[in-house]
């Protein structure tokens, strides 16, 4: 799923400036179970902004309202009555939901109140890890399921290199080496002959050095 | 017992603490209460296991928050006692109400109801 952490609320103030009437949009999905812009998340910042907003003496609206999905149309189009009625959105969802909800009204200011860290897993309730960068060409065949491009601080694909020690990473020692973890991992497969293959260069074309990515699959469209 | 507290405190019953989540105790702080204190089970005596371990996690959550729109972390608090600390009870209704009158009233309210007291 897409993980990411909610603003800083000074930072979201600040955004939103004087605007007087706001709708504040969720999306049910990958930020909901996430917990940073789900109905939930939506409820508790929308009741933060009108106590400072009390607070301040100012009178503000706040319409709360939350999409099954931003990131498709037939969502956003549902906001289309009464989007009119407030000076901006303020989004709760990933990038993609908020660039899509601004792109569909293209007339009103959308704002991000989430920012977009990752594409990950949930470790246990409340925990998330990042697991995938999408680059476009998985090659976790070769790595004994373990993704070296998003878990490896280097994206290294001849691992490890000097600053794995202890089986950690030199960037944090929280975080484990993936390649100490592939390496492992071979070895408990009885395939660590594996690893003496040179996994050759990497063709990043396929990643965001090609640009923005599309995908068209003729016999779905309409 | 016939024990007195504060005529302020509002009791909302709940059926545990962990029903207690973020947007309930804001939505009492929207409505201008000047603080709002869970009274739990004893840790380790909660009888949906860990329930009131969880609200005092999204107590201390909620301080954050206070924190960020400018209400102050000191509004609210979790206690722990067992029904029958009826005297326990009074006393942290007492203490609360210490803490919040010290602190005044809440800028919410102030700012609604024209800057008078309670």
């Amino acid at each position: 799923m897409i993980v990411g952490n909610r603003k800083d609320f000074p930072e979201i103030i600040e955004m939103i400036g004087k605007n007087r009437r706001i709708l504040l949009l969720g999306c049910n999905e990958c930020v909901t179970v996430c917990g940073v812009g789900g109905q939930k998340e939506v409820e508790t910042l929308a009741s933060e902004l009108r106590i400072f907003w009390k607070k301040e003496g100012e009178e503000r609206e706040i319409r709360e309202h939350t999409l099954e999905r931003q990131c498709d149309y037939e969502y956003i189009d549902q906001i289309r009555g009464f989007v009119d009625d407030y000076d901006i959105i303020l989004s709760m969802a990933c990038g993609a939901g908020v660039q899509y909800v601004a792109e569909v009204y293209k007339h009103k200011p959308v704002f991000p109140a989430v920012n977009t860290t990752f594409l990950g897993v949930t470790l246990e309730q409340g925990v998330w890890a990042e697991r995938c960068q999408g680059c476009g060409t998985c090659i976790i065949h070769l790595t004994a399921g373990i993704c070296p491009i998003a878990r490896c601080a280097k994206s290294l694909m001849n691992g490890p290199c000097g600053g794995s020690s202890g089986g950690k990473c030199e960037v944090d020692k929280e975080t484990d080496c993936a390649w100490q973890l592939i390496v492992d991992r071979l070895k408990e497969w009885g395939q660590l002959e594996r690893y003496e293959t040179i996994i050759p260069i990497k063709d990043w074309r396929t990643s965001r050095d090609g640009g923005p990515r599309k995908r068209i699959r003729e016999d779905l469209r309409l | 017992m016939r024990l007195s507290y504060p005529t302020n405190v509002k009791v909302v019953r709940v059926p545990c603490t962990g029903r207690v989540d973020i947007p309930l105790i804001l939505r009492a702080f929207e409505s201008g209460v000047d603080g709002v204190y869970l009274a739990g089970c004893l840790e380790g005596e909660c009888h949906f296991l860990k329930g009131n371990l969880r609200a005092r996690r999204r107590v201390e959550y909620v301080k954050t928050l206070l924190d960020e729109v400018g209400l102050g972390k000191e509004r609210i608090e979790m206690f722990n006692m067992s029904a029958s600390q009826g005297q326990r009870f009074a006393e942290v209704a007492r203490e609360m109400t210490e803490r919040i009158r010290a602190l005044g009233p809440s800028p919410v309210k102030t700012r609604r109801e024209g800057g008078g007291e309670n």
